[in-house]
């Protein structure tokens, strides 16, 4: 008989072993995969290192890919903390775009110094409010946050793409279905051939994590996710906490939103999160939703997307099987959480008279 | 501060392109040797969705044939995804690069500038510069013809299309559809149903199911997946397909389909690369030089279907038969196009208004 027992706590240095032994089990099976599929497995992994760091472009291009995928897994870190699952950073990051491009659209003339921060400020409230519908929900009448966050993501989406086809088209466009681009004053300006979205990536990297490790406030967080019932009997005001803390955990991830919109892509458009909300919940988790940890494993996953990327290009690998290389990874990851937590015993079965 | 670093950046980059560029110098095309050429084709869907990117692939194996080092990236969305994609693809030494998606075009046009001396061909779009040309097929042409022959196939008169966006070629399509329609039977109307997706084949089906019950028997179809020939098929009546030839999926429903010849344009093209003579171009045409076609009528068309198409067919190619002249009225009745005119390219390029006997709204 097998059965899975819960293990005692791991010392630091026999996690570290597990971990790097999962990572290099998994680009090892990933590489037989490939050479059974008639690819060089080590072609494959200089290639998706090159395409990721191999030049200046392509670590820009790496850079770029992981400033939104950073800061939506700090925003769902939040909530996570406190056992509330927020799988809506996709909804709060399109909310906070369109708040954000709301505001340029009404005032268009503002000088950037003022609008950027207004647009900023605008995504951290929009993303904010469509994260606390969820909660009041789930406060008021006890619905699963899960599944209200899950399908909110897609009022959002549809409602983006509703202004995208309607009232917010762009007519210098003959007739597609763009909205407008952003202007200058509405762009976010480049350090270093990055958007500046890198630089609030990395202070809310150190303000979450010093909110949640020294402040009265994260660690109200904490006690919350470990007990309802204990932070109410310890004098917390709960439903406060509650919604401050999901507040911020939908605002941050409106931010990225609105980061992307204007800072990568130019214009506001209803596919331009290319399913991040979603890998953050993973990049949030593999992190056991530390801040600085986040940064590692959001900074992996994004030489990963566009090493991947770049090896269709390269050496002619479909879509299909750079999905196949980054699923294997990933599973192995997800794997080594398990044992990391859980063993499996062989025990004899008890003989019952 | 901010355009001082821009400035430079721009510096940093031309100065790589012209290290990169080397021996080649100036910004003028040069001529490529059939061996030298590597081509690479942008989709934005997967090569095997036997529709819009498949046609495009089709066109891929025919350079490939006559001995042409190619290559493709599927699954390329309309972000700055693609800016990325294409830059790897000019690193990596293809120089000749077609993307075919229309959101494609705006990373098109940023990243040439970087390229010059590597040709871009952008599928849908308008974008010309030194180094970029556009290209598409007149497929509303064939689209009238398959209107012609779904008005002799209906016996209802109601005809059902499934559309995928709201977009001027999605429009144009089915106003020469109905225009086709309309010639054999005047009091036929075609009803529109949006399925805002390129290729979602659940949304598509049920959309076509929808028509069906409001009483059309017939389904044509703007959109990639053969859903909507599956649920005429299931229902019993007719079907017209897109892009590829599907007789297969729907064997008693199949009439024909108006396809793309990607081939015709990408042979020639690749040709006067080879040979010097290469421009930047805005490619638009039609049957007369085999861009578009309709597919073989299937033994499910009445009687004389054939001899019908085959007479629009000749007044087309000859230019007797202008598609797109007045007197053309919209769908709530005004004029909108008076006798004796004729649409221009641009306007076709920007059609937003339905022809009469369209049911339907954009927007």
């Amino acid at each position: 008989m097998l059965k899975i027992q819960k293990k005692q706590g791991l010392t630091h240095k026999q996690e570290v072993i597990l971990r790097i032994s999962t990572i290099m089990i998994a680009l090892i099976a990933a590489g037989l995969i490939m050479a059974v599929l008639g690819y060089n497995p080590f072609t494959m992994y200089s290639k998706l290192i090159k395409g990721a760091l191999g030049s200046k472009y392509n670590f820009t291009s790496t850079i770029t890919k992981c400033i939104p995928l950073l800061i939506l897994s700090l925003g769902v870190s939040i909530a996570f903390k406190m056992k509330f699952w927020n799988i809506g950073a996709e909804g709060q990051f399109y909310m906070g775009a369109f708040g954000a491009t709301w505001v340029w659209l009404a005032l268009p003339d503002l000088p950037a110094i003022v609008m950027l921060p207004l647009m900023l400020l605008t995504a951290l409230v929009f993303g904010g409010i469509w994260a606390l519908i969820p909660a009041l929900l789930k406060h008021k009448l006890g619905t699963s946050e899960t599944l209200v966050t899950l399908m909110m993501n897609y009022i959002a989406i549809k409602w983006v793409t509703y202004l995208q086809y309607g009232p917010w088209k762009d007519p210098a466009e003959k007739n597609m279905p763009k909205i407008f681009k952003f202007t200058e004053n509405s762009t976010l300006p480049k350090l270093f051939g990055v958007h500046i979205g890198w630089i609030i990536a990395l202070v809310l990297v150190v303000l979450i994590y010093v909110m949640m490790k020294y402040t009265k406030f994260g660690f109200e967080i904490s006690v919350l996710g470990e007990n309802a019932q204990t932070a109410r009997y310890a004098g917390m005001n709960v439903t406060r906490t509650l919604i401050l803390a999901v507040l911020l955990s939908g605002g941050i991830c409106g931010l990225a939103g609105v980061i992307q919109a204007t800072g990568n892509e130019g214009r506001l458009a209803a596919d331009i999160s290319a399913g991040l909300g979603f890998t953050a919940i993973i990049t949030a988790w593999l992190a056991k939703l530390s801040a600085p940890m986040i940064l590692v494993t959001s900074f992996l996953f994004a030489v990963l997307l566009q090493g991947g990327a770049y090896l269709q290009v390269a050496m002619q690998i479909p879509a299909s099987v750079s999905g196949v290389i980054q699923g294997i990874i990933l599973f192995f990851v997800l794997a080594s959480e398990f044992f990391t937590n859980y063993k499996i015993v062989v025990c004899k079965p008890e003989v019952n008279d | 501060m901010k355009r001082i670093i821009s400035m430079l950046l721009i510096a940093l980059l031309m100065l790589a392109t012209l290290a990169g560029c080397g021996s080649s110098g100036g910004g003028n095309l040069a001529p490529i040797a059939k061996e030298d050429l590597k081509v690479a084709f942008l989709y934005v869907g997967p090569v095997g969705d036997l529709g819009y990117s498949y046609a495009h692939d089709q066109g891929r194996l025919a350079l490939e044939e006559m001995g042409i080092t190619t290559t493709y990236v599927e699954n390329v969305p309309e972000t700055s995804e693609c800016e990325a994609t294409l830059r790897q693809l000019c690193d990596e030494g293809y120089n000749v690069i077609y993307a075919t998606s229309f959101g494609h075009g705006e990373w098109v046009e940023k990243v040439a500038k970087d390229y010059p001396n590597v040709y871009f061909g952008h599928a849908t779009g308008y974008i010309q510069s030194d180094n970029t040309e556009n290209y598409m097929g007149r497929a509303y042409e064939a689209r009238y013809l398959a209107g012609i022959v779904a008005a002799m196939n209906s016996e209802s008169g109601k005809i059902g299309y499934v559309a995928a966006m709201q977009i001027p070629e999605v429009i144009r399509g089915i106003n020469a559809f109905t225009l086709g329609v309309r010639s054999v039977n005047p009091d036929a109307t075609v009803e529109v149903i949006w399925t805002n997706t390129w290729f979602d084949a659940a949304i598509e089906k049920s959309a076509a199911l929808e028509l069906i019950n409001k009483g059309c028997d017939l389904i044509a179809q703007h959109c990639d997946s053969t859903a909507p020939q599956l649920a005429a098929e299931e229902k019993g009546v007719k079907a017209i397909g897109y892009n590829t030839s599907t007789p297969d999926a729907a064997p008693s429903a199949y009439l024909t389909a108006p396809l793309f010849h990607w081939d015709v344009f990408y042979k020639n093209d690749i040709q006067s690369i080879i040979d010097g003579t290469w421009e930047p171009k805005s490619y638009w045409e039609g049957l007369s030089k085999g861009m578009v076609s309709l597919d073989d009528l299937t033994s499910n068309c009445v009687d004389g279907t054939q001899e019908a198409v085959d007479e629009a067919t000749a007044k087309i190619i000859d230019g007797s038969l202008v598609i797109f002249s007045g007197e053309l009225k919209d769908n709530t009745g005004a004029v909108r196009v008076e006798a004796g005119q004729t649409m221009t390219d641009e306007e076709l390029q920007a059609f937003d208004w339905f022809v009469e006997g369209v049911i339907g709204t954009i927007g």
